[in-house]
């Protein structure tokens, strides 16, 4: 249960981060979400959207982290491994 | 409180996101709106969304964008746009553009490289360590010296292509040191090793100078925040950053402030509170016992170096000025007679001690000095103050102070509003010359009166026509001298040129100096000739020689020479500024007859032949284009006082005649 709730929080976050990041008010985080689907989400895309996740969450990333997600839904598992 | 978050200013209000947002739906965007959400402790992401807003501004009249490209052999794209929000925190406007990937060489020496036709203000060299060939050798010291040399010439080279095509200053920066050793403290003293030639790099960079060069110690910004922050092994084997993305903020704020002291937009003044800031307590609720300030109590010694902190920017050249909420004799007492004070009354230049607002204050301090609102800096333990500053006024410097007063120098200084790139030998002479100017204030109040002050002075005024020695100075005074300056003509360095050579013209600069030192030249007159009359076109003094006579003695020189050009009369105007009112009677006091006076100017005349030389406790030295003018005034004077002399000795000859038979 605690799992789950937490896991909305980050996608509410994360939701308010790809926004900014993207400059687009239309994204929506959900699990199934690939840098294929967003507009500017290409390499740089992605390391301004790592720095603005690890700055929010005040965690952070090692290179093989960052290269190994392949969608948004294992960005979450991922968070909730290192906030535990 | 970390360096990294640039902890002097405030942290952004949880709706930063929304004004930010709201700003970019904007046509145009306010100035102001930008420079306060920029004057924030702003990270990252929030310099990223807040960029995006700032292309949109309207500047005013005057404010201009700089262009700007970073070459680096690094990625820069997180770079730009932290450099596009910070530029308006310090009174600059960027339009930043990187060059592509680690072609800093081929677009600095291919003239017609993008970056070349870009016409850049601003070229930022961002490299660090390995950009160079400063592959490690140690214990090879030939080929380590020629491994930091050859990389400081790829440097020069690459500052000469851009500064010779385009006259674009040019950032460079020191290396940040790596982190971890080889050999452990050894590394610092055998060649060789990347310590070394990264810090062999460093001191040679610093030890060069070359046109239009401006460094950026790198290596000294991420030693204060602590190497193995800076490094990020991670950013740079994903994205070839140079550093770690949190340090961004602090990379753009170090850079910009560099970039706007070669502007010249660095602060001049510091005006500082006194309950709380400079000592502990409420002087007028404690008194001066009751005040926490000296030696010997934790609390009472952190004020102390508060006070050293001013006193060291006094020493670089720095105004001080006082801004509080005070009865202004209680607060000038503590100056006076408190025996732990480091600051002294003749140490402040402003003293506003009264119940008004601060923002109202900092204009009149302002105002006073003769500078802009933009140019101050407020220090004040108030939070309260410092936010009306900051909402009335944008443009003062502001730093955030912590509760414990062990922490304001820190605040003060990291801030950077004082940022210098140079420190000439004029810088040096300017904060002589206020230490002089406290001196003369001191003599003044030995002497007992005047007179005898300025003679104890021993001023010697020297005179001479302009030339090209002087013609830089001449036109800088002309152009900026606003106070004691009869008409505001202002002239081109062009024009004062023509000047030296025109027959008709009498071009006159004039230096002071006195026992206290050397004032510099500090006056200006330009006499033309016309028909039977000669004519004071403009006579303007540095304020820093008011009240020494000096004018009299300059009249004395004018009317002599006018007499040598056979005319009758020297004809003197005072044309009104928002500025001068103090010189609307300069021509009366001086002598002259009124011929006709209306609102904006007043026209005077003086009888050349029947004027006497002024005796004036000034003596005049000549170059040798006016030794003639120089030697008849001093002539006349000492005639004068010959005559005067004679005349009291007859007196006393005939009064002891008077009183002899008495005696008898």
């Amino acid at each position: 249960m605690t799992t789950e709730i937490n896991a909305l929080t980050i996608y509410a976050t994360l939701t308010e981060i790809l926004r900014d990041t993207f400059d687009n008010d239309e994204l929506e985080a959900t699990p199934e979400l690939t840098a294929a689907h967003v507009e500017g989400w290409d390499s740089m895309g992605n390391v301004r959207l790592f720095l603005s996740i690890e700055q929010e969450f005040g965690v952070r990333f090692n290179a093989s982290e960052i290269s190994g997600i392949k969608n948004v839904g294992e960005l979450v598992t991922l968070l909730q491994k290192k906030n535990t | 409180m970390k360096l990294k978050d640039l902890p002097w200013l405030p942290m952004p209000a949880d709706d930063f996101r929304t004004r930010v947002r709201a700003l970019r739906q904007d046509e145009t965007v306010d100035e102001a709106e930008v420079r306060k959400l920029a004057t924030l402790a702003l990270k990252q992401p929030q310099l990223e969304l807040l960029a995006k807003a700032v292309p949109k501004v309207k500047l005013a009249a005057g404010t201009n964008w700089l262009k700007l490209s970073v070459l680096s052999n690094a990625t820069v794209d997180l770079m730009l746009p932290a450099i596009v929000a910070t530029a308006p925190r310090h009174g600059i406007w960027i339009d930043a553009k990187g060059a592509p990937f680690n072609s800093f060489i081929s677009e600095a020496l291919n003239a017609e490289s993008e970056t070349h036709s870009r016409c850049n203000d601003v070229i930022v060299l961002a490299l660090d360590y390995r950009a160079f060939d400063l592959s490690p050798c140690p214990g090879n010291a030939e080929r380590s010296e020629e491994l930091a040399r050859t990389a400081l010439q790829t440097v020069l080279q690459l500052v000469q292509a851009f500064q010779a095509t385009n006259g674009a200053i040019v950032v460079v920066q020191t290396l940040a040191p790596p982190v971890h050793t080889l050999f452990g403290s050894l590394d610092a003293q055998l060649p060789g090793t990347q310590l070394w030639l990264v810090e062999r790099f460093n001191t040679l960079l610093r030890s060069t100078q070359a046109p239009g060069m401006v460094l950026f110690d790198l290596a000294h910004l991420a030693a204060s925040v602590g190497l193995d922050h800076w490094h990020d092994p991670v950013q740079w084997n994903i994205g070839k950053f140079q550093c770690s993305h949190e340090m961004l903020p602090l990379y753009a704020d170090g850079l910009c402030r560099t970039i706007m002291a070669a502007k010249g937009k660095a602060k001049k003044c510091l005006v500082l509170d006194l309950d709380n800031t400079l000592w502990g307590g409420v002087i007028g609720d404690d008194g001066m016992t009751g005040i926490v300030l000296g030696q010997g109590d934790a609390v009472g010694e952190a004020y102390l170096a508060v006070q050293r902190t001013a006193l060291a920017l006094r020493e670089r050249g720095i105004v001080l000025a006082v801004s509080s909420k005070n009865d202004e004799v209680v607060a000038r007492q503590v100056f006076r007679e408190h025996p732990e004070m480091l600051l002294r009354e003749e140490h402040i230049a402003v003293f506003q001690a009264n119940w008004k607002d601060k923002a109202s204050n900092l204009r009149a301090i302002a105002d006073t000095l003769n500078i802009d609102v933009s140019a101050l800096v407020f220090l004040d333990d108030n939070p309260a103050e410092r936010q009306q500053v900051r909402l009335a006024l944008p443009e003062v410097g502001v730093p955030e102070l912590p509760a414990a007063p062990e922490f304001y120098p820190a605040m003060l200084l990291a801030a950077g509003y004082f940022e210098s790139v140079q420190f000439t030998a004029e810088d040096r002479l300017r904060a002589a010359q206020y230490q002089e100017n406290a001196a003369r204030t001191v003599a003044l109040g030995a002497a007992s009166d005047m007179g005898a002050y300025l003679e104890s002075l021993n001023m010697v005024a020297h005179v001479s026509r302009f030339d090209e020695a002087g013609r830089a100075r001449i036109t800088q005074l002309i152009n900026k001298t606003n106070q004691f300056n009869l008409t505001t003509h202002r002239y081109s360095e062009a024009e004062v040129a023509a000047f030296e050579t025109n027959p008709a013209v009498l071009g006159l600069q004039v230096r002071l100096q006195d026992r206290f030192g050397d004032n510099g030249m500090i006056s200006v007159v330009i006499c033309k000739r016309e028909h039977d009359s000669v004519f004071i076109d403009t006579w303007l003094m540095s304020c820093r020689v008011l009240n020494r006579r000096l004018e009299e003695q300059i009249l004395n020189v004018l009317r002599v020479w006018a007499h040598a050009q056979g005319v009758r009369r020297l004809v003197g105007k005072y044309r009104t500024s928002p500025k001068n009112k103090m010189v609307k009677d300069h021509y009366r006091k001086l002598g002259f007859t009124l011929v006709n006076e209306t609102e904006e100017s007043s026209l005077w005349e003086l009888n050349v032949a029947d004027h006497e030389t002024l005796a004036v406790p000034i003596t005049l030295s000549a170059g040798p284009d006016l030794e003639d003018i120089v030697q008849e005034v001093t002539a006349a004077r000492t005639k004068a006082i010959i005559d005067d002399v004679t005349r009291q000795v007859t007196a006393l000859h005939v009064a002891s005649h008077t009183v002899q038979p008495v005696i008898e």
